[in-house]
Parts: structure tokens; sequence; C-alpha cells
């Protein structure tokens, strides 16, 4: 009942490991063909492979995992995908119903567990709910704010011999639940008045564009209105890389003249982003002159660190439509004049620092040259899914995305350990695609054991390795804050990374000096059908510029080891 | 400032804890709490009062509000509202001066003595918090055995309703 439930879902591919309490389910799957099964070599790589389908796609992926342990292994992924708000599915196995609370062998309170970085969970009490259970699980996950949903169910609700009336429900409809399905017109004209009558208006774009298929509309509205325009680590691609609108990523480590625009501006208009404290720094300082205007699909992230003086509840996709209707019609327009010495600002700030790294201080390559070469190799346009560290931020700041949906990260909980099951999800549904995991010694090494995933089902994503030999943003911080007292932050028996691939009769390639960097990376490129494990060494010294000081102002900034604001 | 916030919730299991793990979670404070079902027996009537500033409050009702099983929400405090809250209090009486002045006092306060024994008294008194709060102050000189308190229940003045 539950594999038909999901294949009348539409759901192609389940991300899952086997265990007693779901062996009916395996079995059920055996005996067909319609929805595929990926064996993981840890639960905790199904659920991040799920939900980088879903980043991708926008649809609900889904896991399946056995009680206790394998509930337990999925539940760092089902909260990285709750802090990003990425719809996703998870079924666990629960042991039989009449031993529930005995302390039974595998048994764990999963819905207890999860409750707190789920959207919902449900426990299955009588088999007959199980197809209106699933059904109501993807509407949740997919509607309104996505995010993860846990169906929990004891072995004895699957048992194959017990036979029910089978109806898959076409809708659902649940009294206590009703998303917004657009914006407040009135405050949309309210914010379009106040947006109009700016001097050094700001456009911030988050997660919520991206989520919510709003690119197009963001970036008709961006040219409409000709505003610099910023976005959260969660939204890169929103509005192209290379758009000369875009002022690149803000916050903690956003870039100089995205932060200084910023805390300069007099009216923001922030669609989707929820002002989290990665982005605004001391919301005490946050932004002095700046009007806000804030567009979120939950109601509770609007004035929830940061007061909005226009709010407005609504989906990015509608409210933006409708703004762009309201400034196509309106006779007013932004002040020339003051726009225009707005951007011969924006223009000096860019000029000021504009991500400038040295490479004359180390004989080893710049993490940053790098990503760079990535960024060109691949034309703006691969798929990169990244891990946790240094490496994350200067993917972030120099890949140049030309598209949304394309940037997979674990922004919200940062997950050491999500960039290579990501990279597994995307690749698996976009074969085509170029599908690059970028990741670090150290971060690898926390799922490494999804190289063999790989090797089964012929994933051939390249795994890009900024190898620092360190625990590099830890390191960061020692050196920052700790006077370099660098502790456990230095991985000493790294294992050779080439080996280590080709045993899984993978690729590997090592990379030393820069000038071998473009040679090699086209050659990992050009094998389609291969994964190319490659392990590049570079600066262990390097830190993620420019730097936020901590309870600052959005412009109070370390640019080098050396220059502040 | 102290919010009586109400809530309406599906009357399933786990709704309960849903709404507990949010308090505990966002560290939210609860000053107290009650529960139980409405005529409508699909759904729960749930009372919980709170101490935050605005900025806090507004973030309780729209967490609760994201609740999947929560049904509506309303905060009491913003308009006028009848709160109330049951006491039974255990109280040593074991001579007639004690008794006597027991006695007295709860008649002050129109509460009544529900149980006695020997040398016992349990006193019911029905109120606002503060009113029970007093009570118990003009008892200082008693010596108190137990004390029982269900937690506010409240209700808007009016036509206002709470319902579906
Ligand atoms: C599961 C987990 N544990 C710990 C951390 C804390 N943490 C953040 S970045 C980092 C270092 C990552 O090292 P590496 O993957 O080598 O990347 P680098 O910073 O060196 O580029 C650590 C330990 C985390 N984010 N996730
Ligand atoms: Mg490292």
């Amino acid at each position: 009942m539950v594999v038909r439930a999901l294949k009348d879902e539409g759901v192609e591919h389940i991300y899952g490991y086997p265990g007693g309490s779901v062996l009916h389910l395996y079995d059920a799957l055996f005996q067909q063909e319609d929805v595929k099964h990926v064996l993981v070599r840890h639960e905790q790589a199904a659920t991040h492979m799920a939900d980088a389908y879903a980043r991708a796609t926008g649809k609900a992926g889904v896991a399946l995992v056995t009680s206790g342990p394998g509930a337990t292994n999925a539940v760092t992924g089902i909260a990285t995908a709750y802090m990003d708000s990425i719809p996703m599915v998870v079924i666990t196995g629960q042991v039989m119903s009449h031993l529930i609370g005995e302390d039974a062998f595998q048994e764990t309170d999963m819905v207890g567990i999860s409750r707190p970085v789920v959207k919902h969970n449900f426990s299955v009490q009588r088999p007959e709910e199980i197809p209106t259970i699933i059904k109501k699980a993807f509407h949740i996950a997919q509607t309104g704010r996505p995010g993860p949903v846990v169906v929990d169910i004891p072995k004895d609700m699957t048992t194959p011999t017990d036979r029910f009336e089978y109806e898959y429900p076409k809708n659902v409809k649940l009294r206590s639940y009703n998303p917004v399905s657009r914006g407040h017109s009135g405050q949309i004209k309210k914010a379009m008045d106040l947006f109009l009558g700016a001097k050094r208006p700001v456009i911030l774009a988050g997660g919520g564009v991206v989520i919510g298929h709003a690119s197009e509309e963001l970036r008709e509205l961006v040219n409409l209105v000709n505003v610099p325009t910023t976005n959260t680590l969660m939204a890169l691609g929103a509005l192209a890389g290379r758009d000369k609108h875009n002022l690149g990523m803000l916050g903690m480590h956003g870039s100089y003249e995205a932060n200084m625009a910023m805390h300069h501006a007099d009216v923001i208009l922030n669609i989707g982003a929820r002002f989290d404290d990665r982005v605004t720094n001391g919301t005490d300082k946050f932004c002095p002159t700046a009007k806000i205007i804030h567009v979120d699909i939950d109601p509770a992230s609007i004035s929830k660190t940061i007061r909005a003086d226009i709010p407005i509840v609504g989906p990015a996709k509608n409210v933006l439509e409708e703004m762009l209707s309201i400034l196509k019609a309106s006779k007013k327009q932004l002040d020339a004049e003051a726009m225009k010495s707005w951007w011969e600002q924006i223009d000096e700030w860019r000029g000021r620092h504009g991500g400038r790294y040295r490479t004359d201080d180390s004989e080893l390559m710049k993490p940053q040259q790098v990503i760079e070469m990535l960024d060109t190799i691949t034309n703006g346009d691969a798929y990169v899914c990244s891990d946790v560290g240094q490496h994350q931020m200067y993917a972030a700041q120099y890949y140049k995305f030309n598209h949304p949906n394309r940037w997979i990260n674990s922004g919200g909980l940062g997950t050491m350990g999500f960039g290579l099951p990501a990279a597994m999800g995307v690749k698996m549904n976009f074969p085509d695609a170029d599908v690059a995991c970028v990741t670090g010694e150290g971060s690898i090494q926390m799922n490494i054991q999804e190289l063999s995933t790989c090797s089964q089902y012929d994933i051939p994503v390249k795994i890009i390795c900024l190898n620092n030999q360190s625990l590099g943003m830890v390191r960061q911080w020692q050196d920052m804050n700790y006077e370099s007292r660098h502790s456990q932050s230095y991985m000493k028996s790294l294992p050779d990374f080439v080996k280590l691939a080709e045993s899984y009769g993978h690729v590997g390639m090592k990379v030393d000096k820069y000038s071998d960097l473009e040679g090699a990376m086209r050659e990992a490129f050009a094998m389609k059908d291969r994964l190319v494990f490659m392990d590049i060494a570079v600066d262990p010294y390097e830190h993620v510029y420019p730097m936020q000081v901590p309870r600052g102002a959005m412009r109070d900034m370390w640019l080098s080891k050396t220059e502040r604001t | 400032m102290r919010h009586i916030i109400s809530v309406l919730l599906e009357n399933e299991p786990g709704a309960l804890s849903r709404v507990v793990g949010l308090f505990s979670q966002r560290n939210f404070n609860i000053e107290s709490l009650t529960v139980a079902p409405t005529d409508d027996e699909t759904l729960s009537r749930l009372t919980v009062t709170t101490i935050g500033d605005d900025r806090v409050v507004e973030q309780i009702t729209k967490q609760l509000n994201k609740l999947i099983d929560v049904v509506k929400v309303v905060d009491l405090t913003e308009g006028e509202h009848i709160e109330r809250e049951l006491m039974m209090i255990k109280l040593k009486a074991n001579n007639g001066t004690v008794r006597a002045e027991i006695k007295r006092t709860s008649d002050i306060f129109r509460g009544q003595i529900i149980d006695a024994t020997q040398n016992t008294f349990t006193v019911q008194l029905v109120g606002s918090s503060s009113k029970l709060d007093a009570f118990i102050e003009a008892l200082s000189g008693a010596s108190i055995l137990e004390v029982v308190r269900s937690g506010v229940s409240g209700v808007a003045r009016g036509e206002k309703v709470l319902s579906l």
C-alpha cells in the first residue's frame, strides 16, 4: 500500500536502507519496477540525496529507513532539510504497534525525536489510513513554506497478508492548514509606493525566491527598475552571477559592496530571506537608515529578528508578479538623479575590494583560484553541491551561477557531509548535467562511504576537494579569535584520496600546482561517465574574506588579514 | 507583560506535545497550561499563560499558528476577557480558633470548604490568578499542607467567540 501510494504520487526514486521494521516494504519494492530504490551506505546520505533532488527540482524527495538506528541516522538529514525549508518525505519503520513503549528491539520514538526538526509528522495507527497519510505528507511538505515530513509506520501496518480497499486521494484538505496563495494587494501597493520613493534602494533575494520558482520574476523586476541586488547564501543564481545589478552575497562572508549597499540603503526590498544572524550581523546596528519591505510566505519569519515596516505575507512568485504589474502601470518612477549617484557609489565600492585575494604569499595555489577555474570550465552552468567550511564560502563567492536551483548547500544547519550525497541525488536525476561536489578533506570524510553507492549506480559526479589539510573554517576562527591556538583543527593521517577513489573503482587525481589545474580539471569533466575525485592541494593559511566583525553593523568587515573597514 | 493565549487544537495524539515542545524549543515561557476537549470532540481547547514583550508574544502566536494541528489562536489579553482558575488548598485546622479563622477568610474570598477532617480543611476557590494569590497571602498565618491549582482558562467578553 505504501509503495503503491508512492507510485501514485509520481515518485520515481527513493533513497534508503533496509532493516527489520521495513522488510515488508522492501519486499513490495522488489515486486515492482515503477519506484526505483537507491541503496545508500548510511541513512544520512539517503536523506541528503532526497533533499538535493528536491532542491534541484522543487519536488519532494523521498527517503526510506528502518526503525531505531536507521531513523536516528536520518535525523541530521531531516534537520538539514528543515533549516533550509526543503520538501521531503521520510518514511521510517517502527516496531509493531503492540510493542511500542516497551523499549522493544530497535524502538525509538521517532515522532518525538523528529518533532522539532520537521514541518509535521505522522504515526500510522491503522493500515487503511496509509494512502491518505502519504497524500497529506506530500501536500504538507510541498506547499506553503516547504519542509520535511516524517511518516512513522509500525511494521504490522504493512503486513502483506492484510488486504484493504485502496484508493489514493486526489486532494486532501486540512482544516487547520491553509497556506497563503497570494499577498495582500493593499500592502503590495504601499510597498511599491515606498520603493519608488527611494533614493538608495537595494533588493535582497533569499531562498524563498529559489524555492518559490520566482527567479524569472525577480530578474524582470531587477531589470525594470535597475536597482542593485544582493542575495543570501540560499539564493545564489536567483539573479545571474554575472548580471551587472548583482552585488553578490551579503552577510558574514558577503561582498564588500553588498554589505556597504545594505548599510547605506534607504529602502530594502527583501523577498524571501529570513534575516538570520549570518545575514544581519548585530541586529541593533542593522541598516540604520533603511525602511524595510519584507515579503515572506511564512508570517513567523517577518519581524522575527528585524522589524518590517511593510510586511507582506505571500509566495514570492505571486507577490513579484503583482509588484511588476503595479510598476509597469505606474507613472511614478525612481528618481533618476538619485539612482545615478547611488550607482556611482556602488561602483566605487565595487572597485575597492571586488573579491580580490593574494596569490603571492604562498607556494601552493589558492582555493579561490580553483573555484574560478571550475566556474570557467563549466561556464557557470554546473550544479555545485557543497559541503561546509571555507570551501563552501569560496564556492559561494567565486562561482557565478547562471541559473537558480544549481547551488545546492546546507546553509541553515551547516551539515558537513552533505556535499557528496547531495551531488549524487542531483546527478541521478540530471544525468547529462555537470555536477560538482565542492568539498574539503574534513567534510568529504563524513560521508565518504558513498563512493561505494556511486560505483553501484554509476553516478559520475566530480569531487573537487580543496585539501588544506585542516578544518579550515575552524582554524580561521582560531586564528582570529584564539591567537592561532589550533585546537583540534588539524588532521593527521589523511588518506591517499587518489588510491581511495581507485579502490572504489573511480578515477583519482592529485593536483599540487596551479599550472596543472586547468588541464586536470578539463580532463575530469571530459570523462562524462566516470566519477573523478580531484584532490587539490591549496594554501592552508588562507582565510575567507570579507568577514564581518561580530555583532557589528553590516559595514563592519575585515577585508584581509590586515585591513578593516 | 502577561498574556493569555487560547488555542483550538485538533484532538489528536501528539498534538499537545507539539505545542509544549514548541515552547521549550523556542525558549518561550509557560506560566500555566490547561487543556481539555470541547463540545466538538474533534477539538481541544488549550489555554496557556505566558510572559513576554510584544515581539515574543507575536512570535508565540505566529509559531503556534504554523503547527499543523493548531486550528485557531487568539491572544485573549488583546481584548476584554474573563479569566478563571480553580484552586483547592488543604490547610491544617486542628483547633477551634484556626478553624474559625480559615472559615472567615474563605468567606471573604467566597471560597467553599469542600472537605473537612478533624485536623484539616480543604478550601475550594475560583477566580482570577491574582485573587488566588491574594487568598494564599491572606492565609499566611495558617499552615498550608497542599495547594492544587488548575491553571488559567479564559474566554473573551461579549459576542466574540473562538470556534471553527
Ligand atoms: C557535522 C559537522 N560537524 C562540525 C561542524 C563545524 N565545522 C564547520 S566548518 C568545519 C571545518 C570543515 O573542514 P573542511 O571540510 O576540511 O573544510 P575547510 O573549511 O577546510 O574548507 C567544521 C568542523 C559542522 N559544520 N558540521
Ligand atoms: Mg579542509
